[in-house]
């Protein structure tokens, strides 16, 4: 058994890219971005989180209920678009 | 004692003052009557504290028949109120009160119940499990909407009934302009049964997606049991929408917040926004399940197999994407451009494209088949033309600037009687007489059924086809009275005379369970609908383990193979079963939220604060306790088996 397989490289990385898309995050409100720009960084890096804590912590992929969890995990991605941008589509960017 | 006068009801009148003695007197009775028998221990033994699927179905089935004449009597008297042009039978807020509770508790506490019921006692069997993945919290799932709904159900009497309609559009439903508590008990109760709802939701997907017997993939599933899986992935993804708008309503009525109110930043649309978002999902969260109830009836009674499950399902995972997507056709005439209402307008209309797949379906299931004319069967029958024309009606709303006509009158409110009633109601009283036999080894009388059934289809056309006349007349929905000159009275009588063709319905539908418990013969075979799905495979009534051997399945219709020379169900010996422990835990954390809520409506803080410890103590409680649950015994299997076949030998 080498270290190669016993590092935990998964959970090494993991960690780093969460604490990585933080910094990105409070660098909203370091940098005192707009509001906009802001915004769309916090959402960006908010489903990024949100993937690598499913995969990488959770373990999504690696259960034989892998495609059931996927698909759920893509089925509440689409709602919760729809959801906001639906919202945003019907309150204020359509409305006369 | 002026602390005692936030329990007054704002707008009373002799009606509420005698509900109020008959609520009184009605539970001093049941106290009295059950303490006279001395069945306390039993009903705690057998029913509070259980954890088993099929009794907390019959729990929501009888709450949900309970809540079904409770919201009936509401639609009474709004009928018998629009009866004649200016009847002084009920005034402008007594009516506004009706209207409100009579939308909340139809959806929220008789056909969601009603549903979660049925999906309760059959889905498990359905796929040839022992129980539901999570028992204790199907438990508290049932205790959370049962007081919930008993929270609700007391406004009326103790403080005032919410008022804004069952929508609470804002700014009507803010402290400004609903000063009662009325409103409240709307934010709390409901909020209370959301998240039992919510619960259940996780509950049947974890359930139908880990626990189906050997060799029964996700296409081999029964119709109902997809249904299901649907139904409630809808329920995960529509219910936190409610949970955060109720909420958000909560603070703004309570705490002062301006979420939604006109001013400050706050929104009055939102709530509308919100409100849809999850309204729109659960109108498919009722609908979804009636068509897999339909299609188990209509392959049973037509005697062939379904015709195009592959489309069935397909078309269901369709429907549940949509209903996410078309929300804001509940409020086309709020202002938005032409864009927002176009791509609203397609979206819904593409709605009918499934749907009517399902209607094809079952249309041709029907063809060539031996149709036997039984009371599940004839609502069944009964739904497909009646319900297509709620559908059409519904294409009909869907266009955009035709809505501007047809919104907020007694069009409206035909079109989603003509959906709602021959889907769910149909449906779910078909599934109650369809799966009667399986719970109580007895079945229903027919001769009775189809005296409820004739009353009730035809008192329901009655009753609603005329609605589509004066509200394309231009009579508003809502309105407790209209002047004679409108010409809007003899139809709205006709109605009335309609309303009262349903009453004797149920009527008959009571006194047929009254009669059949009485006099029906005991003892019919497991399986007296010659029926397809493994739930007819075990014995009537089930045992508690449901299935003394895990059945094996090849097909979406394994049981009605192996009755005609397929392969064996149950192969192999009896094994020990293991089984849940009951617990008196979730009942008390029901009661408990019960007390938060009450003291939630009427802020009083202290006894919220203790409440909330109560539900934090019951949830520590639930992390520390040691429970393994207990063994069923080869023995006592053997017993059990050998009792149960004697019984239907």
């Amino acid at each position: 058994m080498n270290m190669k397989q016993l590092f935990p490289r998964g959970h090494v990385m993991g960690f780093i890219f969460s604490m990585v898309l933080t910094a990105v995050a409070l660098g909203v409100v370091v940098y005192e971005l707009s509001f906009k720009t802001g915004m769309i960084v916090l959402l960006v890096t908010a489903f990024m989180q949100a993937g690598v804590q499913l995969v990488m912590f959770m373990h999504a992929g690696e259960s034989e209920d892998k495609k059931a969890i996927y698909t759920n995990v893509y089925y509440a991605l689409f709602i919760a678009l729809v959801t906001i941008f639906g919202t945003l589509l019907t309150m204020i960017w359509g409305y006369q | 004692m002026d602390y005692f006068d936030r329990f007054a009801v704002p707008h009373s009148s002799p009606m509420i003052v005698g509900s109020q003695i008959a609520i009184a007197v009605t539970v001093l009775a049941i106290l009295v009557g059950v303490t006279y028998f001395k069945k306390w221990g039993y009903l705690w033994r057998e029913w509070f504290t259980t954890v088993d699927h099929k009794r907390i179905g019959i729990m929501y089935i009888l709450a949900a028949l309970l809540m079904l004449f409770r919201g009936g009597a509401d639609a009474l008297l709004m009928r018998a109120q629009t009866a004649i042009p200016d009847n002084g039978l009920l005034d402008g807020q007594h009516y506004n009160e009706i209207f409100t509770t009579h939308g909340v508790v139809m959806i929220l506490f008789m056909a969601m119940p009603f549903i979660i019921g049925l999906m309760n006692i059959v889905t498990p069997l359905q796929i040839g499990a022992r129980d539901v993945a999570f028992p204790r919290l199907n438990a508290v799932s049932f205790w959370l909407f049962f007081w919930g709904a008993m929270l609700f159900n007391i406004s009326f009497v103790v403080g005032g009934s919410p008022d804004a309609g069952w929508t609470a559009y804002f700014p009507l439903a803010s402290v400004e302009f609903s000063e009662s508590v009325g409103m409240n008990y709307y934010a709390i109760a409901i909020q209370i049964a959301g998240i039992g709802t919510l619960m259940t939701g996780i509950n049947f997907i974890v359930t139908i997606l880990k626990m189906r017997a050997p060799g029964m993939t996700l296409m081999k599933m029964p119709m109902f049991t997809w249904s299901i899986l649907i139904t409630n992935l809808i329920i995960v993804f529509a219910f936190p929408v409610l949970t955060v708008a109720l909420a958000l309503m909560t603070m703004d009525r309570m705490f002062g917040t301006n979420f939604f109110t006109m001013a400050n930043g706050g929104s009055d649309m939102l709530w509308a926004n919100l409100f849809w978002i999850w309204g729109h999902p659960e109108v498919y969260i009722v609908i979804l399940p009636a068509f897999g109830i339909y299609s188990e009836i209509i392959s049973t009674f037509a005697r062939r197999n379904l015709y195009g499950y592959k489309s069935m399902v397909v078309s269901m995972v369709a429907i549940s994407v949509l209903s996410f997507v078309v929300w804001a056709h509940h409020f086309f005439t709020m202002g938005h451009g032409a864009m927002v209402n176009g791509i609203f307008s397609v979206t819904t209309m593409a709605i009918a494209v499934p749907t009517g797949i399902k209607i094809f379906n079952w249309l041709f299931t029907l063809w060539r088949g031996k149709i036997e004319f039984t009371v599940p069967m004839l609502y069944s029958l009964a739904f497909i033309p009646i319900f297509t024309i709620g559908g059409v009606t519904g294409v009909m709303l869907a266009m955009a600037s035709a809505d501007y006509q047809y919104h907020n009158t007694m069009f409206l409110v035909a079109h989603f009687h003509y959906v709602l009633i021959p889907g769910t109601v149909f449906s779910v009283l078909a599934g109650f007489t369809y799966w009667w036999p399986k719970i109580f080894n007895f079945q229903l009388s027919e001769r009775i059924g189809k005296w409820a059934f004739w009353f009730i289809v035809v008192g329901f056309n009655v009753t609603f086809f005329p609605m589509f006349i004066t509200g394309l007349d231009g009579q508003a929905r809502r309105m407790y009275t209209y002047s004679e000159s409108t010409g809007y009275g003899p139809l709205n009588m006709l109605s009335f005379v309609g309303a009262l063709g349903l009453l004797l319905g149920f009527a008959f539908l009571v006194y047929n369970i009254y009669w059949s418990t009485r006099y029906a013969p005991r003892n019919v075979s497991s399986d007296p609908w010659n029926a397809r799905s493994l739930e007819w495979a075990t014995h009537s009534p089930v045992p508690e383990y449901n299935f003394a051997i895990v059945p094996e399945v090849d097909s979406s219709q394994a049981f009605w193979d192996s009755k005609n020379n397929g392969p064996a169900l149950f192969k192999g010996k009896y094994k020990e079963i293991h089984m849940p422990n009951n617990s008196g835990v979730p009942f008390i954390l029901g009661i408990i939220f019960f007390v938060w809520g009450f003291a939630m409506v009427f802020s009083m803080w202290i006894f919220a604060i203790i409440a909330t410890l109560g539900i934090f103590a019951c949830m520590a409680h639930r992390s520390f306790e040691k429970d393994h649950g207990h063994h069923i015994t080869v023995e006592e299997i053997e017993e059990t088996e050998k009792k149960l076949r004697g019984a239907n030998a």
